[in-house]
């Protein structure tokens, strides 16, 4: 072979120490590939506690919205949590565009909340409140609908507008907005967007 | 030593097992080991402890066998323990209140440990077990009440795990992998269950290391100071057994005054109601053994001048900043040996500190009351102070007193203090076979 001579002289080097060169390369080696499969083989057992695909795929829910009269709102299930619809007066719609952003603690305007397309007077948020979790009051007329007129939460005192912000309370955010589409025929469908349209929220 | 004085086995199937495994030598010194003279009855909830633990894992691996980890059938499953299975409703009673007395009796222990120095050298490493096996405690508390699927269950297992959405950048992704879902859903229940059925069997390691640290240190005692000779010891069995065994007497009246007087008194009505998850009880509560931590997580709000002036100007939000409160309300504990750097372990000595001790207690007691009540004036008010306080006590009163206290003269020996007087000739005439020693 060709590099006999250096393989050779390499070989007198681990003699004259004992062969600890060529130990350490090998624990080094060896340790670095053990750390390695340790990391990928705990992998899988991590990420079989994410969400199953059964559990992603179950993701859209139509509802017809023709029966809602103006000031209505009704409740949802998506993906195991409520959705908030509530089909908001003209004054509603009015003072919510109205608010100042700085008077909110997660500042977004109405107009934000909403896709291109989107009707400004079906208010479509994920009923669950964003301090932890819990389903806010404000669904039915004899509510408290906390001060500022939409939600409620009882756990922790969080207050939600008409536009489902937060605006007083200990929840950091607003009501998220799930994606949704509203066809012509007034049928909502949650969890499919409207068009190729930028949203925001 | 006692292991020396009762020797190996004579009996010659043990001395056979002894020779080739010690393990009837390692139970001998369990027992045998020589344990301060002088120790109260607040050093029975050590053993007491261990026998809840057993009670609790009997009773929940029997009750495993009836369950339904499934959220279409854990409430009907937990029903049908309570009518149908044989004697289901003792067991399922049982398990449920020996928790609440698993708890009162850490708690208790805790309590102990925090009057008489028992965190102090050489004992840190015994008390940083103990502080990790509460953690693990609270873990397996707080999941299998989630297992009945009640109400309380399903809104308490939401609002806890919706904090570690407050984690910043990953706290979304990582509440989706703890749930398994977009909510609490059946995912969760399953992984709660086992986990549930899991941790105990841990908590039973951390336990045996942490006798083990015991048995290393040596127990602590109500005058705080070491054992200068055998004339302060005495040998665990049968002295102490006999004295636990008297405290597992009372412990188990307790337990079977709940369990057949009162079974559901520590719990909440709307678990008997079957989880929706559209709809919140209106008032969500949790365990009682949770309530002082619920009142700390709940103190931090928007408008608290304390969060403003510390945390909410760089940018941290209020429910964040509540949950590394209560984490914090228990990490504290990991660093009380270097808070507290008084070289006086016993409170009995620190005037001052035994009377801090027992406004600490108070304190605890009103965080308890707090958390029970709605998040409403003036109890949020209420509690924010006495948040303030329990964090005070362990970082600002503790290393201050340590400085100032003037503590009280120790005695010279617990044999001279215990039986007065001459010391050590009357520790031998008190036990004239500890002499040779």
């Amino acid at each position: 072979m060709a590099n006999d001579a250096s393989s050779e002289a390499a070989d007198e080097v681990d003699e004259r120490d004992g062969g600890k060169g060529r130990r350490d390369f090998l624990i080094l080696t060896g340790s670095a590939f053990g750390v390695f499969a340790a990391g990928a083989s705990a992998w899988p057992l991590l990420d079989s506690l994410n969400p199953a695909r059964d559990t992603l795929a179950a993701s859209t829910t139509e509802v017809d919205l023709s029966p809602i009269e103006e000031g209505q709102s009704i409740t949802v299930k998506w993906r195991g949590s409520p959705v908030f619809v509530r089909r908001r007066t003209d004054e509603e719609v009015t003072a919510m565009q109205a608010v100042v952003l700085d008077d909110l603690p997660d500042p977004e305007t109405d107009q934000q909340r909403f896709g291109d397309g989107n009707r400004e007077q079906w208010l479509v948020v994920i009923g669950v409140c964003t301090h932890l979790g819990c389903i806010p009051l404000g669904q039915k007329a004899n509510d408290n609908r906390g001060e500022f007129g939409g939600w409620f939460c009882p756990c922790h005192g969080s207050h939600y507008d008409v536009s489902g912000r937060i605006r007083k309370g200990p929840a950091p955010n607003n009501l998220p907005v799930p994606p949704y589409t509203i066809t012509a025929d007034n049928k909502l469908i949650i969890g499919r967007e409207q068009s190729e349209g930028s949203r925001t929220a | 030593m006692s292991t020396e004085a009762h020797g190996a086995p004579r009996n010659r199937t043990l001395k056979w097992i002894n020779d080739r495994m010690p393990i009837v030598s390692m139970v001998e010194h369990t027992l045998y080991y020589p344990v301060p003279r002088n120790l109260n009855y607040m050093w029975n909830f050590g053993s007491l402890a261990g026998l809840a633990l057993i009670i609790m894992i009997v009773t929940g691996v029997v009750l495993s066998m009836h369950y339904t980890p499934h959220t279409t059938y854990a409430f009907d499953s937990v029903e049908r323990i309570m009518r149908d299975v044989n004697y289901g409703w003792l067991l399922r009673y049982v398990h449920m209140n020996g928790a609440s007395m698993f708890f009162i009796i850490v708690y208790l222990h805790i309590f102990r440990g925090l009057y008489y120095g028992s965190y102090k050298a050489p004992r840190e490493l015994l008390w940083w077990l103990g502080v990790f096996i509460v953690l693990l405690m609270m873990a397996t508390a707080f999941m299998g009440y989630v297992l009945p699927w009640g109400q309380m269950s399903f809104w308490g297992a939401k609002v806890i795990t919706s904090m570690v959405g407050a984690v910043p950048l990953v706290g979304d992704s990582l509440t989706a992998m703890l749930w398994g879902g977009f909510t609490v859903d059946n995912p969760t229940l399953n992984r709660f269950f086992s986990l549930h059925y899991l941790l105990p069997f841990v908590i039973l390691g951390v336990v045996i290391l942490h006798i083990w640290a015991l048995h290393t240190v040596k127990a602590n005692n109500p005058l705080g100071i070491d054992t200068k000779g055998p004339q302060d010891s005495i040998d665990f069995h049968p002295y102490y057994t006999a004295k636990d065994m008297f405290g597992v007497g009372v412990f188990l009246l307790v337990l079977a005054a709940f369990v057949f007087f009162a079974p559901n008194y520590l719990g909440h009505p709307d678990n008997y109601i079957q989880a929706d998850p559209l709809k919140t009880p209106p008032h969500i509560v949790p365990e009682w053994y949770f309530l002082p931590f619920y009142t700390i997580l709940r103190a931090f709000t928007d408008d608290w001048w304390l969060f403003q002036l510390l945390l909410g100007w760089w940018g941290m939000t209020a429910k964040l900043a509540g949950v590394l409160a209560m984490a914090g309300a228990i990490v504290v504990l990991f660093f009380l040996p270097w808070l507290d750097t008084s070289r006086v372990r016993s409170a009995r000595f620190r005037p001052m500190y035994r009377l801090f001790f027992w406004v600490f207690v108070a304190d605890c007691l009103l965080l308890g009351w707090i958390g029970a009540k709605p998040a409403e004036q003036p109890w949020t008010l209420i509690g924010q102070w006495a948040t303030i306080y329990y964090f005070a006590h362990f970082l600002i009163i503790l290393p201050l007193l340590s400085r100032i206290e003037r503590p009280k003269p120790l005695p010279y020996s617990i044999s001279q203090a215990v039986l007065g007087g001459g010391g050590g000739a009357a520790a031998s005439s008190a036990s004239p076979m500890e002499k040779s020693g």
